[in-house]
């Protein structure tokens, strides 16, 4: 263990109300921590430059699933073995659900929270490609109240974030618009558990008539964030899944990304894998025959 | 006597119930009143020069012990073999995690702020990483030419194979470095008085190892050093040589503070400091007949030992005399040199140089299989040692083992003709390639050559007050069952209970020095003569007068309450003696290696999945002949777990280096497979018997290491088609050669997409 | 109560018996478990996480200790190796494990132990999968895996929900 505690301060307000107190007096001087499964780990290694620390653990406001009409509202404080567990989350919303799964094992599924997750903003994080693919939305919270904005825009640089120094994620919010589309998750890892990912991707889709209606394509551990491949999805909406096109879709996928080599993979690999996954997910839509 | 047999059953886990119940005590645990906290200033190059050593602001320095070179009272060394390794650097560095200067302080969170507080300033100097590197002479930096040890083995006429040669076949194979990943990290508690000495508790293997290496360090006599092994989390092989150096700093640290010492490495510093396997390049050229048999050949195999000689020279031993597999080599030469370069030193590990030379061995046996025209199976077939033939050291083989009833044996356990043809079929279609490939090899236990002799290895049993018996060992108990298989020895041979025989914690002020524990020889060498000693025992109390034969349970702890009533005390000693029939030449590198080998077939069944390039290994066939199964439970146990060791040096466990500096010093980025990621490893034993083991026993500890690797880089070669001769494979592995050799061929899923 | 600067007073259920403890609240709920508390059964591997050899069961549900900091186990129930046997009779999971050689070393047995109990009682009958899947973030170096996997199914054949 390379940290003092005595050099760290934590306090637990207990509620979300008290807790966004504390940010907007300090702002960008109390670090969130919820489960812990990423601070912690930082923390242990000697890591964790901030010294101060407000617990987001057990806040009921935060751990709230409700389905509503349009929507599933994931409580930030939501941890995975939650989610893994929520029929609705399951039923409509398998990447997610697929990346609940492969998040640590049980007993790191059982404290990391989707909300912690996010704000983390490691590119290498499972749920956050399934995110983008939903096209989720998060509403943040601040003693300025709540505002909501798309996910799509939550990422602005690696590790860096909309979230205002005082703001909390307070809940995630998936459309309940995807009935009916194909789902294709897949996490490559350095074995079956407990593997941080080498890449990442979470896609829909759906078909009409043998035409691609809509396809969302997304992925993690080749950029510093995780990324939309909105150049492949232009690339295939409208047009037939065939050789030509299945080619050109891994083909653009390779260029947007920006794969690195790390301790971890290469450049090189996940740039090729990440062509074969997009392939993969391609045939997966093909054969389906989805329609909407 | 009683006629209920012990050995050969699955009786409990003497310390088992401990273990479970989470009341087994290992270094950790353990604390001592007054005790303070001890760390480690370590170098951060690889190789250079110490100009400066700054102890930082923000410390009270006064409040912490300060241990350096000029503090060992004796001499600065690790004794081992060659005592070139300093305990602590002196004025030069030559590697990365060299171990510089310690501290101690009674608050460990102060202690780590000191740790990082003290710079060093180096003047760097060149350094080496690899084998070619080393062998280039680039730079010398050990001894006058970076070589730690040379062996060379000859036998027969290898010039005039190749003119006879209808083929010839040569090959290059590479290992990597292993991590042993015991789960509970090197640790030890050191206290010093001028009565007693030092006093050294820790995780451990070898508790004479570390005391010889305290007197030396300590400049202490034997009576003023006692090292007491604590309850071991997994060794390996990792807590061999390494305890010895962690233990000295212990030990300086307790001298000059006068309390009690406790180090215990955190899993990172562990990592990129300790001992890890040597890696390894094997090259052969072989001389083939037409019909696949082997004529001659010759063999280098070449370790990278690190920066200081620690065990290479044995490691290096070992794997020179396993280089030619369980073959019959007419004519061979073979040349091994351990090498010099400026990585913390390689240390032993499971299998110590056998799984490196093994590995190069089967994988070119596939190789010339290939080139001759007929199948792995069949090429082993025609080359198997019979009874009768001599090894590459001309060691006969004098048991009845028949090598190819045993691969026959294999094949059908692992259904391979008819999977290797469905294979064949399945393949020409869909991303995903199955594969299944085999591995024949031996594993001679026990020390090499005249090792057991010179261990001159000594065994006491005791009969105790109560009647029951007491077996004092050095040997110690990390997870393999030292204590449960000793203990069931001792009572079959007395006739008594299980529950009748138990074993002291190794202690040297206690127990006798049976020998290190490793290399495969504490059921068979040090059960053998515990075996004996338990027989000195029971011929006393019956020429005593004390007890008759064919006593009972009873009667025997009759006679022992009063013999030790009568005597007082109550030993039994045995020691080594050599065979007679055993002779070695350690000059010429020839004659019986071992007394024992163990010989096996391992089958592995792979997916290689070109999607992500991973391998899963889908079913294991792990079939040995061990000469007697001692314990079912715990010798199944050993061969699972070794296999799945020999799994993850194959696929998964691969050290980044970068300037000799180990990068993945953590479980996040050192992967070891998971529960997820093993298949049913199924195990199967044969037994012949064994004259020079206990109940007819061979060592079979490391065994399960050297097949696993080269039956599943087989398997990925019958699955894809192509050569990999190299290990680990992690997926970017195999992707960067199957795109290499078909650069345009990188599309992987192009045919096999859509269409 | 005077508490030293930054420390906190704690008061959590452990083994069903209440405990009060002074910490800092970032210390780790591992090391409070092992220090002041003295119940040492729970092991420290890796410190990140990923050996599962501190895994404990807090509010039922297991955690790896190592991630946990003291102040996020106030008023939480823990369970650790030390609370599964019943005196001297043994939890079923201890009995197989001692039956089938589950445990070798024994370092990651409490945590695998302890992991293996939170997968019977939420899924009394589970298929091997299921048990590979719920042990997957428990690391063994010494058994690989097949002997503790049996143990856990020996000990779910018996009937362990306890």
């Amino acid at each position: 263990m390379r940290s003092d505690p005595e050099d760290y301060e934590l306090v637990a307000p207990g509620s979300l109300r008290a807790v966004v107190s504390l940010l907007a007096e300090e702002p960008g001087v109390w670090l969130p921590i919820a489960g812990g499964t990423d601070v912690m780990v930082q923390y242990a290694a000697g890591k964790l430059t901030a010294r101060k620390l407000v617990s987001l653990w057990n806040l009921p406001e935060l751990r709230r699933i409700e389905v509503a009409e349009n929507e599933v509202s994931i409580g930030a404080g939501s941890t995975y073995s939650e989610l893994r567990a929520h029929d609705a989350v399951a039923r409509e919303f398998p990447l997610l659900a697929s990346a609940a799964r492969w998040t640590g094992g049980v007993a790191n599924q059982n404290r990391g929270t989707l909300g912690g997750n996010i704000a983390n903003a490691s590119p290498a994080a499972d749920s956050l490609p399934a995110l983008l693919a939903y096209e989720a939305e998060l509403i943040l919270v601040s003693v300025r109240g709540e505002r909501r904005i798309d996910y799509l825009e939550f990422h602005t640089g690696y590790k860096t974030t909309q979230l205002a120094p005082d703001e909390l994620i307070r809940a995630v919010c998936l459309p309940r618009r995807f009935a009916g589309y194909f789902s294709y998750a897949r996490k490559v890892g350095a074995r079956n558990a407990q593997a941080i990912s080498k890449v990442c991707v979470a896609a829909i889709g759906r078909t009409h008539g043998g035409w691609v209606e809509d396809v969302h394509i997304a992925i993690g551990s080749v950029a510093p964030v995780p990324l939309r491949l909105w150049e492949t999805e232009r690339g295939l909406k409208g047009k037939t899944i065939d050789l030509e096109s299945v080619l050109r879709a891994r083909k653009t996928a390779r260029g947007e990304i920006r794969a690195i080599d790390d301790v971890r993979s290469t450049a090189a690999y996940r740039e090729h894998v990440t062509g074969n996954l997009v392939v993969e997910f391609l045939e997966g839509l093909s054969a389906s025959g989805s329609k909407a | 006597m009683k006629t209920e047999p012990i050995v050969g059953m699955s009786v409990p886990r003497k310390e088992g119930r401990e273990k479970v119940t989470g009341q087994a005590r290992y270094i950790d645990d353990m604390a001592l009143p007054n005790m303070i906290y001890g760390a480690t200033v370590r170098s951060s190059l690889p190789r250079g020069k110490i100009q400066k050593v700054a102890f930082g602001p923000g410390i009270a320095w006064d409040d912490l012990v300060v241990v350096s070179a000029k503090d060992i009272p004796g001499k600065n060394c690790i004794r081992l073999i060659a005592d070139d390794q300093p305990c602590l650097a002196d004025g030069v560095v030559n590697h990365s995690e060299e171990p510089i200067l310690l501290l101690a302080h009674s608050d460990r969170r102060v202690l780590l702020k000191a740790v990082e507080a003290v710079s060093i300033e180096y003047q760097s100097l060149p350094a080496l990483f690899s084998i070619e590197e080393s062998e280039r002479y680039a730079e010398i930096i050990w001894g006058t030419d970076n070589t730690f040890k040379t062996y060379r083995v000859e036998k027969g006429d290898v010039e005039s194979v190749w003119a006879k040669a209808d083929y010839i076949v040569e090959g290059e194979y590479r290992t990597g470095a292993q991590e042993q990943l015991y789960i509970e990290n090197n640790g030890v508690i050191a206290s010093f008085d001028r009565e007693h000495g030092i006093t050294l508790w820790g995780s451990m293997q070898c508790p004479y190892y570390v005391h010889r290496a305290l007197m030396t360090l300590c400049g202490l006599p034997e009576n003023k050093i006692r090292v007491v092994q604590t309850e071991t989390g997994g060794a390996f092989g990792g807590k061999e040589e390494y305890p010895s150096m962690i233990a000295g700093h212990a030990a300086l640290l307790a001298i000059k503070s006068g309390r009690p010492v406790k180090i215990v490495y955190d899993r990172m510093e562990d990592m990129v400091a300790t001992t890890k396997r040597h890696p390894s390049r094997t090259r052969h050229r072989t001389a083939v007949s037409r019909d696949g048999k082997i004529l001659g050949g010759e063999i280098e195999f070449t370790v990278d030992g690190g920066a200081y000689t620690t065990l290479s020279p044995v490691v290096l031993s070992r794997g020179t005399i396993h280089a030619g597999g369980p073959y019959y080599w007419p004519n061979v030469r073979i040349s091994a040199k351990a090498v010099a370069t400026n990585a913390p030193p390689h240390g032993a590990f499971r299998g110590f140089g056998a799984p490196q030379s093994l590995f190069a061995m089967e994988r070119h046996m596939d190789q010339i299989a290939a080139t001759v025209g007929i199948s792995p199976a069949e090429v082993r077939r025609r080359n198997f040692l019979k009874t009768g033939q001599t090894t590459t050291t001309e060691q006969t083989i004098r048991e009845a083992i028949d090598l190819g009833k045993l691969l026959d044996r294999g094949l059908a356990l692992a259904d391979y003709g008819a999977k290797k043809d469905r294979f064949r079929k399945e393949n020409d279609s869909g991303s995903r390639k199955k594969g299944i490939g085999i591995a024949t090899f031996l594993h001679g236990a026990g020390f090499t050559g005249s090792g057991e002799r010179n261990l001159s290895s000594e065994v006491a049993v005791e009969g105790c007050a109560d009647g029951s018996v007491r077996v004092l060992v050095s040997s110690t108990e990390f997870g393999q069952g030292t204590k449960t298989v000793l203990c069931q020895i001792a009572a079959e041979e007395l006739g008594l209970r299980f529950e009748d025989v138990e074993i002291a914690q190794p202690d040297t002020r206690e127990v006798p020095n049976s020998g290190p524990t490793v290399a495969s020889r504490t059921a068979m060498v040090v059960g053998k003569l515990v075996q004996s000693a338990a027989r000195g025992i029971q011929q006393t109390l019956i020429a005593s007068g004390l007890l008759r034969a064919g006593y009972s349970r009873e009667d025997f702890r009759e006679a022992c309450k009063k013999y030790v009533a009568e005597r007082r005390q109550f030993l039994s000693w045995a020691r080594y003696q050599a065979p007679t029939d055993v002779f070695w030449d350690d000059k010429k590198y020839q004659g019986e290696a071992y007394s024992a080998f163990a010989w096996a077939v391992y089958i592995a069944e792979v997916t290689v999945d070109l999607t992500t390039y991973s391998v899963t290994v889908d079913d294991f066939v792990a079939l040995q002949e061990v000469g007697r199964v001692l314990h079912p439970v715990l010798a199944r146990g050993q061969i699972t777990g070794g296999v799945a060791q020999g799994i993850g040096f194959a696929l998964y466990e691969k050290v980044v280096w970068r300037n000799g500096r180990m990068q993945n010093g953590q479980m996040t980025n050192y992967i070891m497979p998971t529960s997820a990621d093993l298949p049913p490893i199924r195990v199967y034993f044969e037994e012949l018997g064994n004259v020079h083991g206990a109940f007819g026993a061979k060592g079979i500890g490391e065994l399960p290491m050297d097949g696993p690797a080269p039956a599943i880089v087989n398997a990925m070669e019958d699955a894809l088609g192509v050569r990999f001769d190299s290990i680990p494979l992690l997926p970017e592995d195999i992707f960067e050669v199957m795109t290499a050799r078909s650069p345009g061929q990188t599309d992987s899923r192009a045919k096999d997409g859509v269409r | 109560m005077n508490l030293p600067r930054g420390q906190r007073q704690v008061t959590l259920t452990v083994n069903g018996q209440r405990r009060n403890v002074r910490a800092y609240p970032m210390e780790r709920l591992l090391d409070v478990l092992r220090q002041p508390m003295g119940l040492t059964g729970t092991k420290e591997g890796c410190g990140e996480g990923e050996c599962g050899s501190c895994s404990v069961l807090m509010d039922g549900v297991l955690v790896n200790s190592c991630l946990v900091p003291i102040l996020q186990a106030q008023g939480a129930e823990i369970t650790t190796i030390e609370g599964l046997a019943r005196g001297p009779q043994l939890h079923a999971l201890q009995e197989a494990f001692l039956q089938c050689g589950g445990a070798q070393c024994g370092i990651c047995t409490p945590g695998m132990i302890l992991a293996a109990c939170h997968l019977l009682n939420g899924n009394p009958q589970p298929t091997l999968e299921d048990i590979r899947e719920g042990l997957s973030g428990n690391l063994c170096r010494c058994t690989g895996y097949t002997q503790i996997l049996e143990a856990v199914g020996e000990a779910a054949g018996r009937g362990s929900a306890k």
